[in-house]
Parts: structure tokens; C-alpha cells; sequence
């Protein structure tokens, strides 16, 4: 389909492009890869009367480490990080790079657009949950650090403002003894997931958790934290007790819906699966 | 709110200029403003990579690409690979092992090809088919489209090595 017209603007600065998110305030909106926004528009299911596209905004095209953080700029594409040997040391994030969509999309696709988009079926939003990441935002006036566990509201919904632009992605750098670790499950190379689990486990010298992040993609209305996964895995030892209470706690903290991916209970016991498989994975790159 | 705006934009390495409104597809715009037809449209989600270019080197599907946003940057399309009146090694290489049956999918399987041996000269077949993810054929069952880029692969190879040892010699 062709989508309905609107105004296009390629800013050559980030402050002219939050001037005309702030001047179109609600009817503005940012292009970054355009991977979600176009097939949108094509669907009609977005009209904005401006598109502020952000394509030539090269200096948030990053990814380095500095105090402590890898920071990744939003507009740094899925193809850069799956190359970025910064990103290869988290076994967590290198899993989730190759595996988004094909390559074409992640050739095009951002990190800071997936993260804005938030689609509950993306596999972003659960890394950075994972890994405890803040987003990075800004408008004309101030930056805003928003920690992700704070950051994904509901169905296509963050706390990014209209007038706000999302600049950077902040990972903390874990200590020695990390591991982590992308489940992703699919009904065909290239497809969004049917359910997904990101791991990112610490473990000390004898073995005990020290710290520890789960997150599920694609089987709520947002991705989400396991918090009893969570819970269950501090403290303790691998072991087959442990791996149960990680699948259960998966199985029965999501809240899928029934499509064509399939029935509810199979999305149930395939996010318990994936939460498996991601911490098995996390644990061993863990040295544990 | 219809302004059109200009587009100038080089394909194939010839320079063309058009004034379109913003919403034009990239597609619609090689296609329709240029004629140049062997970029296909197979489907309305960005998933069937029938429409697939290179957009400054980068493979690209030009149904998920806006007409203004590819102003003042480079575009490779099925009609530049041939080289003069030569098949490009990857053309002559789908001929040769039946890569293509109704050849609606070949043109950005081509030019999908084209950028993977780009990125990776000597893939295994596993990789040729991650690389070949984003298009998909209804009819060849794949086995013979991943035989032809094996073929290119190796062509495109032998080529980088001759000049060097005509040098040598
Ligand atoms: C066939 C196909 C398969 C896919 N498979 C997957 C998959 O398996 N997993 C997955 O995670 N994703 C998948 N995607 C989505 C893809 O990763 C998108 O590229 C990504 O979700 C959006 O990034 P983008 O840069 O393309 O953003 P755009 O499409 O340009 O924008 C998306 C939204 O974010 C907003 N936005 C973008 N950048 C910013 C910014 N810096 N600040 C504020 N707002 C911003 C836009 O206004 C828009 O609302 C797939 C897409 C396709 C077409
Ligand atoms: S026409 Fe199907 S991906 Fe572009
Ligand atoms: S040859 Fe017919 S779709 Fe591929």
C-alpha cells in the first residue's frame, strides 16, 4: 500500500531535529532504519504529519566503553553491534544481534529505534532488561537517564516524550565471573520470536549466584523481568531444582496471547524452555 | 502537504533526478520515474526481499526505503551487475544451476548475493543460507539458488586472484 502523505525533514544536527520535534510536537516523528515505522506507514496504521528522519545524525553511530558502560548510540544498526568486538564480549548481546530479523533488516535497523518501537515481540527490550541498561534521552531542554526496568510502560509504549529523541543505550559493564546468554525461538529464519529469554548471570569462586537477570520477550503485552526467576536464582547453586523453578516461574509469569505463533500453552511452555536454554548457556560462559 | 521535493540519486553509476512527493517508495521510484522494472514487488510486509538493491554498498529492501531518503547516495540495482555485455559472475552462475525457476525472487536474490560475498568471499553453505535469510523463493526449494552463489563465490575468487598473478608472472 502507499502511505498517506506527510512532510520529511533530513536534519543535519540533533538539536535542529529536536527543534522540529518540539515545533510538530504530536505530529512529529522520528525515522531512524525505518524497518517498523514504514511498513506502518505503508499499513496506514501511522499517519504523522512530519517524519524527522535522523539518517544523517552519523555521531550517534557508536559503541565504546567509558566509565564503567559500554555505550551504544541509538542510531548504531543491528548489523554494527552482531561486528562490534565491544558487543562480542557480552555472550547476551552478541546472541541477540545475529538473530534479529534477516540481514536487510539488521543491515538498516537500530538499536535506538527497536528500543523506541518497543514491540513486544522485539528482542532489544529484553537485553537491556537483562542487563540492567539505561536509555539515554533528550529534548531542546535537558537529558534524561531512564533505567530500562523503568523504561517499557505497556504495548508499544516507553516513556519517551514526543519531543524526546533517544540518544544512547548504557550497559553496565559486569565484573569477572559473568555470563549471559539469548533463547530466541522462531517459526522461520528471519521471523520475530514465538518467545525469547535473556539471561545474565554472576557467579562467585564456589559457584553461588551472585547476581542475576532474566527478561522474556514476545509472550506479554511488553517484555518483562522474571522477578521470581530472578529471586530463585540468587544465592544458589546450577543444579536440576534450580532449572525447574527457572522454567516454572518463566512459564507462569508470562501472559501470552493465542496467534499464529501458536496456543497459549505452548508459548508458556517455550518461554520456560528459552529461559532454560538462555541460563544453562549464561552459566557455562559464567565459568560455573 | 503533497509539496513533492527533489531526489537526485546515482543508479547504476548514471546520475538521475526526480521531484516526488516524500511518501514515494524507493521501489516506486526505480521502477516507475526510472523504468528500471527488474526490481520486484512480491509483498506488502517487508519480508519476501524480492525488492532487495544496495544502498551505498548496504543490501536494502527498497520497499521499506523512502525515495528521499536515498537522495545523494549510491544505488546498485539487477541491471548493473552485467558487466558490459558479460553475465555478472553471479547471473551466469543462476543459469547455470537452475537457481531460478519462475525468476520472480532471482533479481534481489542476486542482489541480496551480491552484498553477502561482499561481507564473506568464501561462505559455507550454512552461512549462504543465513545470508539469503530476508528472500524467499516459492518455487526452486533453495537447494540450487545456495549451489549458485556457492558457484559465483568461487568465480568472484578466482577472479581477485588472477590479476595478482598475471602480476607476478
Ligand atoms: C521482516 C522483518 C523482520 C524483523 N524481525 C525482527 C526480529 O526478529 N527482532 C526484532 O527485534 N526486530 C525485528 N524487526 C524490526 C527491526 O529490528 C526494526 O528495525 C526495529 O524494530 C526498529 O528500528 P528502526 O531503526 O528500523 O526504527 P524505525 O522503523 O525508523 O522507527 C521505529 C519507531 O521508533 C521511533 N524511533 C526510532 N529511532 C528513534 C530515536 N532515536 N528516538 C526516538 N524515537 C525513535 C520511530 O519514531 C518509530 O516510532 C523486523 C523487521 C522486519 C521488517
Ligand atoms: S517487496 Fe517484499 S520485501 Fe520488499
Ligand atoms: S524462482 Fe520463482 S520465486 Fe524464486
Amino acid at each position: 500500500m502507499i502511505p498517506a502523505a506527510f512532510d520529511y525533514a533530513r536534519p543535519s544536527s540533533l538539536d535542529e531535529a529536536l527543534r522540529l520535534l518540539h515545533d510538530r510536537e504530536g505530529e512529529a516523528k522520528v525515522l531512524a532504519g525505518g524497518y517498523s515505522l514504514i511498513p506502518l506507514l505503508r499499513y496506514r496504521l501511522a499517519q504523522p504529519g512530519l517524519l524527522v528522519d535522523i539518517g544523517n545524525l552519523d555521531d550517534l553511530a557508536y559503541v565504546r566503553e567509558a566509565g564503567g558502560q559500554l555505550q551504544i548510540g541509538a542510531r548504531t544498526t543491528h548489523h554494527q553491534l552482531e561486528q562490534s568486538d565491544l558487543v562480542q564480549r557480552s555472550g547476551l548481546w552478541s546472541d541477540a544481534a545475529g538473530g534479529i530479523g534477516d540481514p536487510q533488516v539488521r543491515n538498516w535497523g537500530t538499536l535506538g529505534g527497536s528500543v523506541a518501537h518497543a514491540d513486544p515481540s522485539s528482542d532489544w527490550p529484553a537485553v537491556l532488561l537483562a542487563s540492567r541498561a539505561s536509555v539515554v534521552v533528550r529534548d531542546l531542554k535537558r537529558e534524561r537517564v531512564i533505567p530500562a526496568r523503568e523504561f517499557f510502560l505497556d504495548t508499544f509504549v516507553t516513556a519517551i516524550e514526543p519531543t524526546e529523541i533517544l540518544t544512547e543505550i548504557r550497559v553496565p559493564l559486569p565484573p569477572p565471573g559473568t555470563g549471559g546468554a539469548y533463547a530466541k525461538t522462531e517459526r522461520k529464519a528471519g521471523d520475530f520470536a514465538t518467545a525469547a529469554a535473556a539471561v545474565q548471570v554472576t557467579v562467585d569462586a564456589g559457584g553461588a549466584i551472585t547476581a542475576a537477570g532474566v527478561a522474556l520477550s514476545a509472550v506479554s503485552e511488553t517484555p518483562f523481568v522474571v522477578v521470581a526467576a530472578e529471586a530463585a536464582l540468587l544465592g544458589a547453586h546450577a543444579s536440576p531444582e534450580l532449572e525447574s523453578s527457572v522454567r516454572r516461574a518463566a512459564a507462569e509469569g508470562c501472559n501470552p496471547t493465542r496467534d499464529g505463533h501458536g496456543p497459549v500453552d505452548y508459548k508458556r511452555a517455550m518461554a520456560g524452555e528459552m529461559a532454560v536454554r538462555a541460563l544453562r548457556r549464561a552459566l557455562a560462559r559464567a565459568g560455573a | 502537504m503533497t509539496s513533492t521535493m527533489h531526489v537526485a540519486v546515482t543508479v547504476n553509476g548514471r546520475r538521475h533526478q526526480a521531484e516526488v512527493e516524500p511518501r514515494r517508495l524507493l521501489v516506486h521510484l526505480l521502477r516507475e520515474d526510472f523504468g528500471l522494472t527488474g526490481t520486484h514487488v512480491g509483498c506488502d510486509s517487508s519480508t519476501c526481499g524480492a525488492c532487495t538493491i544496495l544502498v551505498d554498498g548496504r543490501s536494502a529492501k527498497s520497499c521499506t526505503m523512502l525515495a528521499v531518503q536515498a537522495d545523494g547516495r549510491e544505488i546498485t540495482t539487477i541491471e548493473g551487475m552485467e558487466q558490459g555485455t558479460t553475465l555478472h559472475p553471479l547471473q551466469q552462475a543462476f543459469t547455470d544451476q537452475h537457481g531460478l525457476q519462475c525468476g520472480f525472487c532471482t533479481p534481489g536474490m542476486i542482489m541480496q548475493a551480491s552484498w553477502l560475498l561482499g561481507e564473506n568471499a568464501d561462505p559455507s553453505d550454512d552461512q549462504i543460507r543465513h545470508g539469503i535469510a530476508g528472500n524467499l523463493c516459492r518455487c526452486t526449494g533453495y537447494v540450487n539458488i545456495v549451489k549458485a552463489i556457492d558457484q559465483a563465490a568461487g568465480e568472484l575468487r578466482a577472479q581477485a586472484v588472477a590479476p595478482l598473478a598475471a602480476e607476478t608472472a
